[in-house]
């Protein structure tokens, strides 16, 4: 038995490097041996994609893109279709849980500096996924052509609008007719469904060919690649990724697919943060929801839509944040100036910004579910805030936190007080 | 780790659904109730499916509210031929927007955008109201077009605005239902009524539910084995590891 | 990295223990994404039984209706064409109805619960065409000797009143009886049949 696998192994070999490829990525490429809690999260974002490609493949054979069929399409896979409701959910929790395990995953870099020298490409092709993940989740969203569905995409693509001159234009192009309709949904249906998916497929193979090149790093920021054995030249910190990290990575599995079988099965409206109740009402376009609000994952930015105040009577300064605020991860790189790259050895500037940034993030993203009086109004008597929502104003102090941790790093990372880096990794 | 309990217990505002407007009964209902739903299956093909359809629902699904497919024909079948037919309405769109002012709303999955708790507030809520064109009006849906169809049952209930002082010396308006005159049932019995038909709304909004969390529970305990085995086979091989 | 005191037993069974329960696990997620693309409930439901009155087919003439989307006849023949059934066996590839192309309880002379009522789904086993009645015996374009029943327009499969296949055409086998039974003398219920069976 033995003899001839190795021998279909070795006819296999001798045309497509299969052992070569095992070895480079796997058996033989060695990664740090102290990875801890937050390096489960590039494994995960695999497994979730995954889960979103398979069961988004199964909903389009009974999905229909028309907005007359659409949402009852929907009910047709909670219902009729054998099993459609369980693929249904997985698809909807699996979008929300993409953003959970990205998020945490983007963190990770945040803590232990993964975007520094010399992975600033990693970095950014990773800020690619997250923007084109976005736009999946965005055009996903339609599909299921209830109200949310149907307001949502609506003020996303009016965003557009207030792009001085071809704002409009724009706006009409996306659409494709005077409002949101069968048409945008058609176009929406054939981004979801092919071109952003192969984006994100090409996005993530070159995120993953270029951390194999330069090795990842680790939660004491030292490069494991400096110390080798001198005989083997293998990295005297490094263990290879199979079998340590696959056996640890099919625990990390393990945990996550039951805190998704719990949501999947007892919760998949996750208290509507996950399906919104309106969403259960076929889109109306006579009739706007009393409150609307984007998916929880898209909120803190949205958040700064609405608290950057217009300009000239435009809202194109709020388009500009908000978008910004997406793209400002791209420049980490280069305007963190510490000498160290963990956390673990920064000082306490960057730990104090860090920890601002990450509140500042939680609450514009909690403020952008609630509508913007949620927190009532300052009393009339008081000077200046007299009047004014305190939900804005809050969002307002927040957003300028949110874009200081940027601005401001290349100073408080570089005059911060670090502690020396030791030349081994610790636990 | 520290900033994983931080960033838990910032997650949690985001746990508690936010609930504006009017206070809402809860709905005493049970999916597990199989009476009840059967009752509620009655009600609703009888005094709902007249006019609302539930397009999504096949009358057949009433098996797994555990009628037979000669009881569904017997007792609920009367809008359709086959078992296997969608909750139709025979009532034709146009005419009803023109009667209603608006087309009355598919039911199949009223429950999950409204809510089983505004159901039963909604349907114990209609009140006298000779400013609007139907004579009713309701407190948990204000100038609602529809009729109240069961004020036989429930009697005619009016609204008592009270005007009364707080401690803080502002004036409050207390809204109360009160029963003018009563119907065939009882407030008591009514309100069972009610729930029953809203027990039903429920499960029909996605009658795989209880399915699922049967389900659920399996898969859970699949999974905890797996984890066992998943992590006795990690520290095995990370015992190699110093 | 390759410590010698290692249990390798241990090892092996742990590899084993997990790829066992990973493997019931993929099966047990790829069941339901098999299973979902089975008929579903609308499927089922266009495809139920399908309840005919057929009291008004008169002698000698026939209706078509729908079921599963495909034509079913019903044929209600007179005691002419009865009588000629019994005498054209030998031109036929398979007068004594080997192959299963009827349930048991049609499976007689007349391939039929009721003598003179002929139920068929009107399919050529040839290539799926829905052949054309020639229901009188000489009819035009058929030759003198034709007894009556269905020519298939496609690649001129004959078939008699009974819907049994004639030699020397492309069709290999009868048409297919689907199951049926009546529910009074009037009414007739294609899909399932008297033994109960479901197509």
């Amino acid at each position: 038995m033995q003899k001839y696998l190795t021998c279909a192994l070795n006819w296999v070999d001798e045309r497509f490097p299969l052992t070569a490829n095992w070895k480079a990525h796997l058996s033989e490429y060695y990664a740090p041996k102290n990875f801890n809690f937050w390096y489960y999260f590039g494994s995960l974002a695999i497994l979730v994609l995954v889960i979103q490609i398979v069961s988004g493949i199964f909903l389009t054979m009974n999905y229909k893109p028309d907005a007359d069929l659409a949402f009852a399409s929907v009910e047709y896979i909670m219902r009729d279709v054998s099993w459609g409701w369980l693929i249904r959910y997985m698809h909807s929790t699996g979008a929300s849980m993409f953003f959970v395990v990205v998020y945490l995953h983007m963190f990770r870099g945040l803590l232990y500096g993964s975007y520094r020298n010399p992975r600033e490409l990693i970095w950014l092709f990773g800020v690619g996924i997250f923007l084109a993940l976005m736009g999946e989740a965005f055009f996903g969203y339609l599909l299921p052509w209830g109200q949310m569905s149907y307001w949502g995409a609506q003020v996303i693509i009016n965003l557009f609008t207030s792009i001085p001159f071809i704002g409009p234009d724009i706006s009409l192009w996306l659409r494709g007719d005077y409002m949101v309709s069968d048409a945008t949904l058609n176009r929406f249906f054939a981004f979801h469904v092919i071109a952003l998916p192969l984006v994100l497929l090409g996005l993530i193979a070159a995120h993953i060919i270029a951390l194999h090149e330069v090795g990842s790093n680790n939660p004491d920021g030292i490069e494991i690649k400096k110390l080798k054995d001198p005989v083997t030249h293998i990295p005297l910190d490094g263990i290879p990724f199979h079998p340590y990290y696959t056996v640890k990575d099919i625990m990390g599995v393990a945990v996550f697919l039951m805190v998704f079988s719990v949501i999947v099965f007892f919760t998949p409206e996750m208290g509507g943060y996950f399906l919104e109740a309106n969403n259960f009402i076929p889109a109306d376009p006579l009739k706007t929801p009393p409150h609307i609000a984007p998916v929880w994952y898209f909120t803190p930015y949205y958040s700064i839509l609405r608290a950057v105040p217009p300009l000239f009577n435009s809202q194109f300064p709020g388009v500009v944040a908000m978008g910004l605020s997406v793209v400002a991860f791209a420049f980490l790189p280069w305007l963190d100036r510490s000498p160290v790259k963990s956390i673990r050895y920064r000082g306490s500037k960057y730990k104090a910004w860090l920890t601002a940034f990450v509140i500042s993030f939680l609450i514009l993203g909690y403020l952008g579910t609630e509508p913007s009086n949620v927190w009532g109004q300052f009393d009339a008597g008081m000077p200046v805030l007299g009047g004014a929502d305190r939900a804005t104003v809050a969002a307002r102090v927040l957003t300028v936190v949110y874009f200081l941790f940027f601005v401001l790093m290349p100073w408080y990372t570089k005059n911060d007080k670090t502690k020396p880096v030791p030349e081994r990794v610790t636990g | 780790m520290k900033k994983l309990i931080l960033i838990l217990s910032m997650l949690l505002p985001l746990a508690a659904t936010a609930n504006e407007g009017m206070a809402l009964d809860k709905a005493p209902i049970n999916a597990a109730n199989q009476a009840s739903l059967q009752r509620g299956a009655k009600y609703f093909v009888n005094y709902c499916l007249n006019c609302h359809s539930a397009s999504s629902m096949r009358y057949n699904r009433l098996r797994d509210i555990g009628l037979t497919d000669d009881q569904i024909k017997a007792n609920l079948l009367f809008a359709a031929e086959k078992v296997g037919e969608p909750m139709s309405v025979a009532m034709n769109k146009k005419e009803a927007k023109a009667w209603f002012g608006a087309t009355p709303p598919d039911l199949s999955v009223i429950a999950r955008s409204r809510g089983a708790d505004w159901l039963y507030t909604y349907l114990r809520g209609f009140y006298r109201d000779d400013t609007r064109p139907t004579g009713w009006n309701n407190v948990a849906f204000d100038k609602v077009g529809m009729p109240h169809v069961l004020w036989q049952l429930q009697g005619e209930q009016h609204l008592k605005v009270e005007e009364t002082t707080d401690a803080h010396g502002n004036k409050v308006e207390s809204h109360t239902l009160v029963l003018a005159k009563p119907g065939k049932l009882s407030p008591g019995e009514y309100d069972i009524m009610v729930a029953d038909l809203v027990n039903y709304l429920t499960f029909m909004a996605e009658p795989a539910k209880l399915q699922r969390m049967q389900l659920g529970l399996i898969v859970l305990l699949f999974l905890a084995i797996f984890f066992v085995i998943a992590r006795a086979l990690k520290q095995e091989y990370w015992k190699d590891v110093h | 990295m390759a410590n010698q005191e290692v249990d390798q037993s241990k090892r092996r069974f742990l590899i084993a223990a997990t790829t066992a329960v990973g493997g019931v696990a993929t099966v047990a997620v790829a069941t339901p994404f098999v299973m979902s693309m089975l008929p579903s409930e609308r499927a089922k439901a266009a495809g139920a039984p399908v309840e005919v009155d057929i009291g008004k087919v008169e002698p000698g003439s026939m209706i078509t209706v729908e079921w599963r989307g495909k034509p079913v006849w019903i044929i209600n023949r007179t005691q002419e064409m009865l009588d000629q059934l019994s005498k054209i066996e030998d031109k036929l590839s398979d007068p004594k109805l080997e192959v299963p192309q009827q349930p048991d309880y049609a499976k007689n002379a007349t391939r039929s619960l009721k003598p003179n009522l002929m139920v068929l789904v009107g399919i050529c086993t040839h290539l799926g065409c829905s052949p054309s009645s020639k229901l009188k015996a000489g009819e035009e374009g058929m030759g003198s000797d034709w007894p009556g029943g269905f020519f298939c327009p496609c690649h001129g499969s004959k078939f008699d009143l009974a819907g049994r296949v004639f030699k020397g055409s492309p069709a290999p086998i009868n048409l297919q009886v689907p199951p049926h039974k009546y529910l009074s003398d009037t009414r007739l219920l294609i899909g399932v049949g008297e033994d109960g069976k479901e197509a």
